[in-house]
Formats: C-alpha cells, sequence, structure tokens
C-alpha cells in the first residue's frame, strides 16, 4: 500500500503498511537518521518531528493519518555545511553530550520558536517538558533553544528551509 | 553511509586464509609482541604500557594522512575531540589533519573497557605521549637526511622544519617501519604554555553530524540486504519457556526466520515494523513458568543484610577508637538504579565465511568479541567487533547484550547484515541495574570538634559483571545449552567496586571500613556511573554534615579541619567561594549543602554546594542551583569537563531526587518512563557554575564520574539545613519528604 508523506518540502510515495508509525519511515525507507527511536510510547520526545508546524511524537503517529500533511525533520533544518539557525545555536552552545536526544529537543524548541522566537526562560523550559534527556545537558540545551530565537530574530525570519 | 556498507578494514589482509580462517593481521601484531614486552620492558606512560609499539597508536602515510588509533569509545562524554586534541599538539599539526580510528578489535589497541573515567589517564596519556615520541623520531629523521643538529629543526604542519628554510614533511619522512619501535619511558612532552589546542575549549568533533542529521550511531547503519531482529524477552529473571507458536509469527508479512533455542526467542525480518509486529504475536504465543523469588522491595535493605555475605576489609587505621564526646550512628540506603539510556540498545551482526563482525556500542569491544566468540563456539579470531557510538550508556547496559543478540540472529542468518533494536521495556526491564546499597556509619568527635572514631560498612553486589565470559551476556543464558554468570568473587581493590569511595577521604585518627560483599545477585547488576562510590560518599559526607552540626562548626570549616591533601583544600575552598557560602544561611523554606569527594580516593577532585527549595505541603524538593570546582589534572578540553561535570551532577541530582527500580516478588515493574520517572525539564536548576582547577603538568584524572557522589550527598544535607531532617532513604521522593516533616 502506497502513501504519499511531504517530508521537508518533498513528496514521497511510501511502499509500508498504513499503520507503520512515521518514525519508521523516515528512518528506514527515506533514510532519514535524525528523529530517533527511543520509546515507541511518546514518553521521551527523541522521535519529535513537526507536523504542520506542531511539535508531534512520530513513533505513535501512524502514517495512515499523514497524507497532506507538512512533515518536518532536523534534516529539513539546514545542513552540515549550512546549518540553521537552531543548529547553528546547538554547535554554538555545545548543547551535547551523547546527543542521542538532540533532535528531537531541535524539533520540539523549533515548533515552539516559529512561533515565537522570542519566547522567555520559563516557555522555553515549560515547552521542552515532554523531552528527556539523561546526560544531563539540559543547561546547555536551554541556552541553545534561547540562542536559536535570538538568531532566528537576526536572520528576520524563523522559517529556514 | 558509505562507511557503513562494508566492514571497514576487514581486509584481505586479514583474510590471507581464504575461507573461515583468519590469519592474525599485521595490526594485532603489535599486542603480541607487547604481551612479551610488557614483561620484560620498563613502565611506559599510561595504556602504552600494554600496547608498546608508537605504530599500534600513530600512523603516518607516505602521503602524511596522520591515523591516530585508540581502545576507548566516543560515548558521548566528548573523547575523540580531547585524544585528537592531544594527539594535535604534540605534532604540531591542525586537529583536522587527524584521522581518529576508536575501538575495534581489528585495528586498535586492546584498552579493555572505556569505564573508570579512565580514557584520559589511560589512552590520552598513552597517545599524547607516543605523539611526542614520533615527533622526536621525525625531528631525527630529518636531521640526519638534512645533516643538521636536531635542536635547529620543529615540527610545524606537518612537516620538519628547519632554520633556514629547510623542509621535510612527515610523509616523506616515515620510511622503513620508522616508528615501529617501542615506546620509551619518558617523552619530550610540550609545557603546558606552549599549548595550541589542549587546553583549549576546542569544539567537540562530532557535534555537527548529530545535529544535521548526519550517521552518528550504530542505530543509524544501514546496509545493502540488512534485515531487521527483534528479541522476545522472558517475563521475568529466572522464567522458562514452556511453549510458542512459531508458526504464526514465521507466516507474517516479510518475516524470514523465527529463532527459538531454549527460552530464547527471537524473530527476523525484512522490514523493521514488520519484525516488532512478528516480534508481539510471538510473544503473545508465549506460555512461560515464572517463580517469585525477587526480594520484598518495602523492606529492600532488610532483605539486602540477611542474604549471605563475605566480609572485606576496605581500610583499617590499625588504632584504637578515640574518646567520642558525641556520636552519631545510622544507616542509608540506595535502591537499584537504572542506566536509563534515552536509546534502546542496538547492534548489527555480519556471518559471511566463517567471519562474525558486529557493530555494537559496548564498552569494551574486546571482552565483548571474547564473549560472543564463546557463545558461539567461534575462535575469537572469527570474531570482530567493531565500536559504533550509540545513545550514552553511562555504564554496563544493554549494549553487550544487544550486540550478543545481533551475533545470535546473524549465526542462525548468516550471509545478511541483521540490525537489532530492543523496545523500550526490553531495555528497562533486562539491562543490568546499579545494585541496590545498605551503609551504616557510627562515627564520634571529641571535645574539639574532631572526628576521633570512624566505622563503616557497606553491604553490596559486585558493581561489574560486564562481558569477558558468555555468561554476562543475557540471551546465552536462556540458550538450550545455556551459559551461566561467571561466580561471584570479593575482591578488595584500589579502584574500588561496591566499596569504591567507602574508605573516607578524611585524615583520621581511626577508621574500619567494612564491605560486606554480597554474591547473590537477586536482580541482575553492573556497572552504573561511579559504582559504589556514589551511596559511600551519600553517606560520608552525610555523616560529615551531621558532625560538623554536633561539633557546631560550619561543615565547609569541619571538612577543612579533617583534609590535608591540599589539591582537596582548593576544590572545597574554590567551590564555596563560587557559591559564595560565606554569605550564611538561607531564607525560611531554602537549604544549601555541602560535599566533597575525590574520585575513587586517587582521581578527580570535586567540591560542590547546592542550593535547594522546600514545599512543605507537596514534600517536594527543588534544586535551585549548583556550584562546583573541580580538579581533573593537566585541562585538555576545559568546556568538555564542564559539560561532562555538568551531566554528573544533573543525572546523579535525577537519582537522588527521582529514582529507584521497582519490581513485585516475580516482576521488574520499572518499563517504561512513566514507571521510572527522571529528571525532565521542571526540575532543572537555574543554573550551574563550575569551576575548574587549573594543574599544567599534572597526570590526567579524568572528569565523567567525579560529581555523582558529591551530589547526592549535596542535595540531602540542603534538606537537613532547610527543613532540619536528614533522610537517609534514597531517592529524596516527597512522600518521605512529607512524612519526615509530620514526624518532625
Amino acid at each position: 500500500m502506497s502513501t504519499n508523506l511531504t517530508v521537508n518540502g518533498q513528496t514521497h510515495a511510501v511502499e509500508a503498511e498504513p499503520d507503520t508509525p512515521l518514525l519508521y519511515v523516515l528512518r528506514n525507507d527515506l533514510q532519514l537518521n535524525a528523529a530517533k527511536f527511543g520509546c515507541g510510547l511518546g514518553q521521551c520526545g527523541s522521535c519529535t518531528v513537526m507536523v504542520d508546524g506542531r511539535a508531534v511524537f512520530s513513533c505513535v503517529t501512524p502514517i495512515v493519518a499523514l497524507e497532506g500533511r507538512d512533515i518536518r525533520t532536523v534534516e529539513g533544518l539546514g545542513t552540515i555545511d549550512n546549518p540553521g539557525p537552531m543548529q547553528q545555536a546547538f554547535i554554538e552552545e555545545q548543547a551535547a553530550q551523547c546527543g542521542f536526544c538532540i533532535p528531537g529537543m531541535m524539533m520540539r524548541a523549533q515548533a515552539l520558536l516559529e512561533r515565537n522566537p522570542a519566547a522567555s526562560d520559563a516557555e522555553i523550559r515549560s515547552f521542552m517538558e515532554p523531552n528527556l534527556c539523561r546526560c544531563g545537558t539540559h543547561m546547555r540545551i536551554l541556552r541553545a533553544v534561547k540562542r536559536a530565537g535570538e538568531l532566528m530574530q537576526q536572520a528576520g525570519a524563523g522559517r529556514t528551509v | 553511509m558509505d562507511e557503513f556498507r562494508e566492514p571497514r578494514g576487514l581486509t584481505r589482509r586479514m583474510l590471507l586464509g581464504g575461507a573461515g580462517a583468519l590469519i592474525v593481521s599485521f595490526s594485532l601484531v603489535p599486542q603480541v609482541l607487547a604481551q612479551q614486552a610488557e614483561e620484560e620492558g620498563p613502565a611506559l606512560p599510561g595504556a602504552l604500557n600494554d600496547t608498546r609499539l608508537l605504530d599500534s597508536w600513530i600512523r603516518i602515510d607516505a602521503d602524511g594522512r596522520i591515523t591516530v588509533f585508540t581502545g576507548k569509545a566516543e560515548l558521548g562524554q566528548g573523547i575523540r575531540t580531547a585524544l585528537v586534541q592531544c594527539a594535535a599538539e604534540e605534532l604540531e599539526v591542525e586537529p583536522g589533519a587527524i584521522t581518529l580510528v576508536t575501538a575495534d578489535t581489528g585495528q586498535t589497541p586492546n584498552e579493555g573497557y572505556t569505564a573508570g573515567s579512565m580514557s584520559t589517564p589511560n589512552s590520552a596519556t598513552a597517545i599524547r605521549n607516543a605523539a611526542a615520541q614520533v615527533r622526536e623520531i621525525l625531528i631525527n629523521e630529518a636531521s640526519l637526511r638534512l645533516e643538521v643538529e636536531p635542536g635547529s629543526l620543529r615540527a610545524e604542519a606537518g612537516a620538519i622544519v628547519g632554520a633556514g628554510g629547510e623542509r621535510l614533511t612527515f610523509g616523506e619522512l616515515v620510511a622503513d617501519n620508522l616508528l615501529h619501535v617501542e615506546a620509551q619511558p619518558t617523552s619530550r612532552l610540550k609545557a603546558t604554555p606552549d599549548f595550541k589546542v589542549m587546553g583549549q575549549s576546542v569544539q567537540r568533533v562530532d557535534i555537527p553530524g548529530k545535529v544535521t542529521g548526519g550517521a552518528a550511531y550504530v542505530q543509524d547503519i544501514r546496509m545493502d540486504g540488512m534485515l531487521h531482529g527483534r528479541v522476545v524477552r522472558p517475563p521475568s529473571y529466572r522464567a522458562r519457556l514452556v511453549e510458542a507458536d512459531t508458526r504464526a509469527a514465521r507466516g507474517m508479512p516479510g518475516v524470514v526466520a523465527v529463532v527459538r533455542d531454549g527460552s530464547y526467542l527471537a524473530v527476523v525480518a525484512e522490514q523493521e515494523f514488520q519484525a516488532v509486529k512478528a516480534m508481539r504475536v510471538l510473544a503473545r504465543s508465549a506460555r512461560w513458568e515464572e517463580s517469585p523469588d525477587l526480594p520484598d522491595i518495602t523492606r529492600l535493605a532488610d532483605e539486602l543484610r540477611a542474604m549471605p555475605f563475605q566480609d572485606g576489609v576496605v581500610a583499617d587505621s590499625k588504632t584504637a577508637p578515640g574518646a567520642a564526646a558525641k556520636t552519631y550512628e545510622a544507616t542509608f540506603t540506595r535502591p537499584y538504579h537504572m542506566h536509563a539510556s534515552i536509546g534502546p540498545s542496538c547492534a548489527v551482526g555480519h556471518f559471511v565465511d566463517g567471519v562474525m563482525t558486529v557493530w555494537t556500542h559496548t564498552q569494551g569491544v574486546f571482552p565483548d568479541r571474547d564473549a560472543i566468540a564463546q557463545m558461539l563456539n567461534l575462535e575469537k579470531a572469527q570474531v570482530r567487533c567493531i565500536h559504533t557510538e550509540g545513545s550514552g550508556c553511562y555504564g554496563h547496559n544493554g549494549a553487550d547484550d544487544a550486540a550478543a543478540d545481533a551475533a545470535l540472529l546473524a549465526h542462525a542468518v548468516p550471509g545478511r547484515p541483521i540490525r537489532v533494536q530492543y523496545m523500550r521495556e526490553q531495555e528497562h526491564a533486562w539491562e543490568p541495574y546499579g545494585p541496590g546499597m545498605v551503609t551504616h556509619i557510627k562515627a564520634g568527635i571529641d571535645e574539639a570538634g574532631k572526628i576521633a572514631q570512624w566505622e563503616y560498612q557497606v553491604w553490596s553486589n559486585n558493581h561489574g559483571t560486564r562481558p569477558g565470559s558468555a555468561g554476562s551476556l543475557l540471551s546465552a543464558r536462556y540458550l538450550a545449552a545455556p551459559f551461566q554468570l561467571d561466580p561471584q568473587k570479593l575482591n578488595i581493590t584500589p579502584n574500588g567496586n561496591g566499596d569504591r569511595n567507602a574508605d573516607p577521604g578524611y585524615t583520621l585518627p581511626h577508621k574500619h571500613v567494612i564491605w560486606h560483599f554480597i554474591p547473590d545477585m537477586p536482580l541482575r547488576v553492573s556497572a552504573l556511573r561511579a559504582l559504589g562510590a556514589y551511596a559511600n560518599v551519600f553517606t560520608i559526607e552525610s555523616a560529615m554534615d551531621e558532625l560538623a552540626l554536633l561539633a557546631g562548626i560550619d561543615p565547609v570549616e569541619f571538612r577543612l579541619n579533617h583534609m590535608d591533601d591540599p589539591r582537596a583544600r582548593d576544590v572545597i575552598t574554590a567551590a564555596a567561594e563560587k557559591f559564595n557560602w560565606a554569605a550564611g544561611r538561607l531564607p525560611e523554606g531554602r537549604g544549601r549543602g555541602f560535599a566533597y569527594a575525590r574520585y575513587k580516593n586517587h582521581a578527580a577532585y570535586l567540591a560542590m554546594a547546592v542550593e535547594i527549595e522546600v514545599n512543605r505541603t507537596t514534600g517536594r524538593i527543588r534544586l535551585v542551583r549548583a556550584a562546583a570546582a573541580i580538579d581533573s589534572g593537566e585541562i585538555i578540553n576545559p568546556d568538555g569537563i564542564r559539560n561532562q561535570t555538568e551531566g554528573g551532577i544533573l543525572q546523579a541530582a535525577s537519582w537522588t531526587l527521582y529514582e529507584g527500580v521497582t519490581f513485585d516478588r516475580t516482576r521488574v515493574t520499572s518499563i517504561d518512563w512513566q514507571t521510572y520517572p527522571i529528571l525532565r525539564f521542571g526540575g532543572v536548576p537555574d543554573s550551574i557554575d563550575i569551576e575548574i582547577m587549573n594543574r599544567p603538568g599534572e597526570a590526567f584524572l579524568g572528569t565523567g564520574e567525579a560529581a555523582q557522589g558529591p551530589t547526592g550527598a549535596a542535595i540531602a544535607n540542603a534538606l537537613r539545613d532547610a527543613v532540619g531532617v536528614r533522610l537517609h532513604d534514597l531517592p529524596l521522593h516527597p512522600d518521605k519528604v512529607r512524612a519526615a516533616l509530620l514526624q518532625a
């Protein structure tokens, strides 16, 4: 069965059973590494991607619900040679230890900052609550999100794709 | 992704013997020689002592490419970056000129496990010394060829250059196995003031890839024809498989194989989610025989102390206890803790022509290889383990088990690579936990407020059941011909285990420290960051605060009164200043706590203070801020030390405030993030300030595990300061705080 998915602006006809969670399709069919399997239960946020501008747990979202929706992943934020503001901020702040949770953190933060790049520290903390980090990189992640907001404001637009 | 498509480095050179027969590769020869040399040669710096030939560590090609080899693995601690910095500094090249190859049984030195905060003391020391010696060899070679004094030459940007503009590149100079020589005991190391790369907060080499969707983890491996495996775990540790319907799973779309071997069940499918669905069907069809043989969690401390134990003397001053004017006695407990890696363990196995290759995030590729070879009845030379990063592990998590599963399934379905990844509940319920522990302190102070007697006991399992033998691999225990975990033995060592940091680092006229070693392990346990140091420092530093209170002396001053080591005094003083301890007690509802430890009593020094806020109604503790000072010797990368220390504090704060594995009499019940909650952003403090002591020329002491012990104690001491009650049983859960406040 074929499902049309629009990921980072490109539409793909995906051959997978309709109950397949988006995460498996992103990682295996589309070979995108950023979104990670953490729990498969929507409890940790490492699979977070954006769907129509909102942060979504891709591990519990079946592809059948996503046809025609705008799906975005870390790969859509920029490249290693031309990183977007969110990626640039995480590099500047060295906001990773193992880094496994970081793509999910970035997509959740992106969803917040595209609505409000001037989000306050308290708003950022509250918004990031669903996402877990085990290395204890939280202070840096918070700083990086704040910094990403500044970079977005400097660029004059939140959206980089 | 190309780098993952072929087992890199497993070349014809290694397979000269043809099908199935492996000839020892050139790269492994140095280790054989090293073992011989070890018996004869002088002591060499760091891990050079075990792997003694320079070209085991550093190779330079004729085109000048520099490759550095380490037996240590990147676990998210930033070791790749630190090791490149050391090599670049001594070779006088840009960090970007160096290719680093990490833990790989086919290519690198055997450095055992990447554990115990030993990567800089062992591997960075070896690489830095090797690089300095390579530089000097290249200078000498250039001096011979140019017929000038070596003193007139220097290394610069990949070449040896002279005062008169003479220049020979590294690539031109290396020939005739120039670097195939044994290392010397001493090196001409660069002095700290001359550093260009070391001592700098060089950005981590791995972060740009990780934040842009690069293939960074074993989870990201995609090979041509790769299959996906999933295991079906038993419902409890000692469950036996009675029956399972393998046919139903076998008939599902994409399923290539259903494996049953004794109580071991697994599926292999073309697509990953097909494997997940087949796993679920197979699991539902399985009937197990279980027995209720876990301890009663409601009286864990009593259960642990009632188990058979052997005694080991950890420290004994051989003096009589002094006369005490006041004494303090208490029992403390720590529950079983999880590594709780965010990504469940994963590995890829590929069995071709009698050679098993496993890509794994194990902390020890060599011991893991040995265990896998034993499990599959293969020669060690037929198994190659290549470290590939995973989610942070913080000790012995499910990594080795996943490697074993990938190998088992690849052995059952040869010819195609098989990727195995655990489900969340499998990682949670089956990883080896940090052991539950009980400690008992009885100490007294004299009239002058000095400690006169110190009696300490700790009850604990072994904290290290890592591979080396097949019985350490989870699935190997459930095969029809099962492997058993090696018998557990009491060992008192300088590094410590359950007794790590049980010996208080203070200058005391009397001390007697005993480890009641418990061989039986009702729950599966192994190494979790800091091992016993977390519970031991929690106890010792809680007791130090209570004794300070009895003496009527400020806790920081009280510690300094019992400390002679100047470097320890420096971190204690620096942490107090960083926190502004001198400002005095905090307002109502807030408390401050201090703690200190030197990790393992011979590694990094760390002191810290925290401020907490206690909600008397809910019992909830909020960590407001932390300030710490750390001395881990010569600094390679300040930001790396800061990142690791922040992480250590936050992870240990999570252990201390929230965590404990739950179980009923039969099954582990901590199976996801709701049943095993950890720190979330709402619990993150306002600030963490870290002072890094500058110690030019001192040995690397390692960083990753310095903060865990002090963090737990500092928070408990702050609770005592805030509300006047001391909690002895971790975690410092709101229910316990509330109950203690009602009684107070």
